[in-house]
């Protein structure tokens, strides 16, 4: 028969600390609640103010330019707008993200070359957002790029489109697509790769059948974690979209003009209807910005449910 | 059927894709000195110095007004205000941020109940995850004006209205803003590494009659300091780079706070370089305008940069810790 444990105390108690410990254990709680309290009255607040001034047909109505608040429309155009570059930024990113990783951990020579795109990743996720868009601008206006975006009288490239911005969107989620792969591909053991080789298989066909299969839950993290970043982002909208209340078409084959045209985005919209932008309508502001909080909260659940199903490689 | 690729093929064409990366930030760095590459030039390291005469924004606004002839474009600039603004803000936020991203990392990984333990990592993903710009809407429609009209005194405004008027955008707002914003991500950090210190260590402690508390401030946090040093500069690039949320509360004029105006001084407005670039994001078009602007834009870059190679400097002495992050 074992002998049992003695049995502990129930709750420590903190009696015998000095009172300058105990005082930096009520910090600890203090700060802990903090952030609790914060993030709560964050969320009250936002859904209050949302479901205040949020109409079912706000979602479906163009924004039109009024300064007449019942007739300024809702925020259809900017909800496209999100959607579109999301889905352009995370089009761009996905497979130049994927394959660096894939390059960083299964390739790697010469080794002081993936150290320098290591630290290259790490200063792209460091770079401001406003650095990204300005730099977009002046890349995006050489003539090289004129096909991006629209073309003004006396050949001056606009540089700002869909296209453009979610180019330099991708560089914005690219960070979280890199590390999610990584992340993964480090964690499939070994064995894994050795019984594949075993096998005949090539290094190649390792990593396309065996690697990324297995990888899928770490690279589909990383990219709902960047789509949130995107979605967030406001300065490259301002700037490298043109924040224009509707969507701009440039004359092309259909698809094609909406793409190299300009637009806005949610964060866009929230901005120019705060009392920093022109349009000076809080109300639209707190209804969009409750949506636009709903649709990155979601990205931010999904991408937690994901990570939670990493399949599990314990023979 | 294609054939399928030899692992040469694949490896230099996955190598090249990862190149690309080195490539945009050579080009990133490339386009922007040379679009900034004039208004350093005609100012020389005046630039980095207080205005001449005037604000920074009436020198601002000259710019803007330049004459058309390339010869007579006006460059005169002193981005002191600017850059002050920046350190404020910056500084201040990681500071203050710092010690409550320390103690509630602490707190999670070792004192919270099981329960509420649970509770806050969605907490913080939360905190983290908000959009700047909601932030900054929250800044701007509850926090403004409540300082405007409940902190800031009729004697306050007085006191410094011959310079400037306060509003309530203000230096204190920003800074309040901007450390909910940056401590989830130090928070994050901070907390994985702190869960991660060798248990024997800690149990070490514990045996030879060390509290819980001096055990985690002693052998955990010093243990976890590389994870402190890149949650602090993580945070301190997201301070740096934040625009939309600092243009919306910070007062969107180019003024320098004075700390000898005492507790005033942190009513007072102030506009930071990020918020300053996209506040003038119209004026872009204009040459000299836009050409000061891109010098903005790399001052902050080569912030961004040296940044990351202070963190990596700093944390060079503590690897033989063995605890590498």
């Amino acid at each position: 028969m074992a002998v049992a444990a003695p049995r502990r105390a129930a709750v420590e108690t903190t009696a015998s600390w000095r009172p300058l410990d105990r005082f930096a254990l009520w910090l600890c709680w203090g700060a802990g609640l903090l952030l609790c309290l914060i993030a709560v009255a964050i969320v009250v607040f936002m859904g209050y103010k949302g479901l205040q001034y949020l109409q079912p047909d706000l979602l479906w109505t163009r924004p039109q330019s009024s300064a007449d608040q019942s007739k300024s429309g809702g925020f259809l155009d900017p909800l496209i707008g999100t959607v579109l570059l999301t889905f352009i930024g995370t089009a761009i990113a996905l497979p130049l993200g994927v394959v660096t990783a894939i390059w960083l951990v299964e390739f790697g020579r010469p080794a002081p070359l993936a150290r320098a795109v290591e630290s290259g990743i790490e200063v792209i996720a460091g770079t401001p957002d406003i650095v990204l868009a300005i730099f977009g601008l002046v890349l995006f206006q050489q003539k090289l790029f004129a096909f991006l975006s629209f073309t003004a009288q006396g050949d001056a490239v606009f540089g700002r489109s869909f296209l453009t911005a979610g180019a330099m969107m991708a560089l914005v989620a690219l960070p979280f697509i890199v590390g999610g792969t990584r992340e993964a591909l480090l964690s499939v053991p070994r064995h894994m790769r050795e019984a594949s080789y075993a096998l005949g298989k090539t290094k190649a066909a390792t990593i396309r059948r065996v690697l990324l299969p297995a990888a899928r839950p770490g690279i589909a993290t990383g990219t709902v974690l960047g789509m949130g970043r995107i979605v967030g982002d406001t300065a490259i909208v301002v700037i490298l979209l043109g924040a224009t209340l509707q969507l701009q078409r440039v004359d092309g084959p259909r698809v094609v003009g909406d793409l190299r045209g300009t637009g806005s985005t949610l964060t866009s919209y929230v901005y120019n209807n705060s009392p920093a932008g022109e349009g000076n309508a809080f109300e639209k502001a707190y209804a969009a910005a409750f949506v636009l909080l709903l649709v990155v909260i979601g990205l931010n659940l999904v991408a937690g449910r994901l990570g939670r199903g990493k399949t599990r490689w314990t023979i | 059927m294609r054939a399928p690729w030899s692992d040469d093929r694949a490896e230099r064409t996955l190598g090249a894709v990862a190149c690309l990366v080195l490539l945009i930030i050579l080009g990133m760095v490339a386009f922007v000195f040379a679009k900034a590459w004039p208004s350093f030039s005609h100012n020389g390291l005046s630039w980095f110095g207080p205005p001449a005469k005037g604000t920074v924004d009436d020198q601002l606004g000259n710019i803007f007004n330049s004459p058309a002839d390339p010869k007579h474009y006006v460059y005169e600039l002193g981005a002191w205000p600017l850059i002050y603004g920046t350190l404020l803000t910056t500084v201040g936020a990681v500071a203050v941020g710092l010690v409550i991203s320390v103690l509630a990392s602490i707190f999670i990984v070792e004192f919270a109940p099981p329960r509420v333990a649970r509770v806050m990592q969605p907490v913080v993903r939360l905190l983290a995850a908000v959009p700047s710009v909601v932030y900054g809407l929250i800044g701007i429609l509850v926090f403004v004006p409540f300082v405007g009209n409940h902190v800031t005194t009729q004697r306050e405004k007085q006191s410094v209205l011959y310079v400037v008027q306060l509003t309530g955008s203000s230096l204190i707002v920003a800074l309040l803003i901007l450390t909910v914003m940056i401590v989830p991500i130090m928070v994050a950090i901070m907390s994985d590494a702190l869960r991660a210190t060798p248990r024997g260590w800690t149990e070490g402690s514990a045996a030879l009659g060390v509290n819980r508390w001096r055990t985690v401030w002693t052998i955990s946090v010093r243990a976890a300091r590389p994870a402190l040093i890149a949650a602090t500069v993580l945070a301190t690039a997201r301070a740096l780079g934040e625009a939309i949320m600092l243009s919306m509360v910070s007062g969107s004029q180019g003024f320098a706070p004075n700390p000898l105006d005492g507790l005033t001084f942190f009513l007072e407005p102030t506009r930071p370089l990020a918020a300053t670039i996209v506040d003038n994001a119209e004026g872009l078009s204009v040459k000299p305008f836009g050409q000061t602007i891109y010098a903005f834009a790399a001052v902050l870059l080569v912030s961004t940069f040296l940044l990351s190679l202070a963190g990596w400097a700093a944390k060079q002495p503590l690897k033989r810790y063995g605890m590498g992050v």
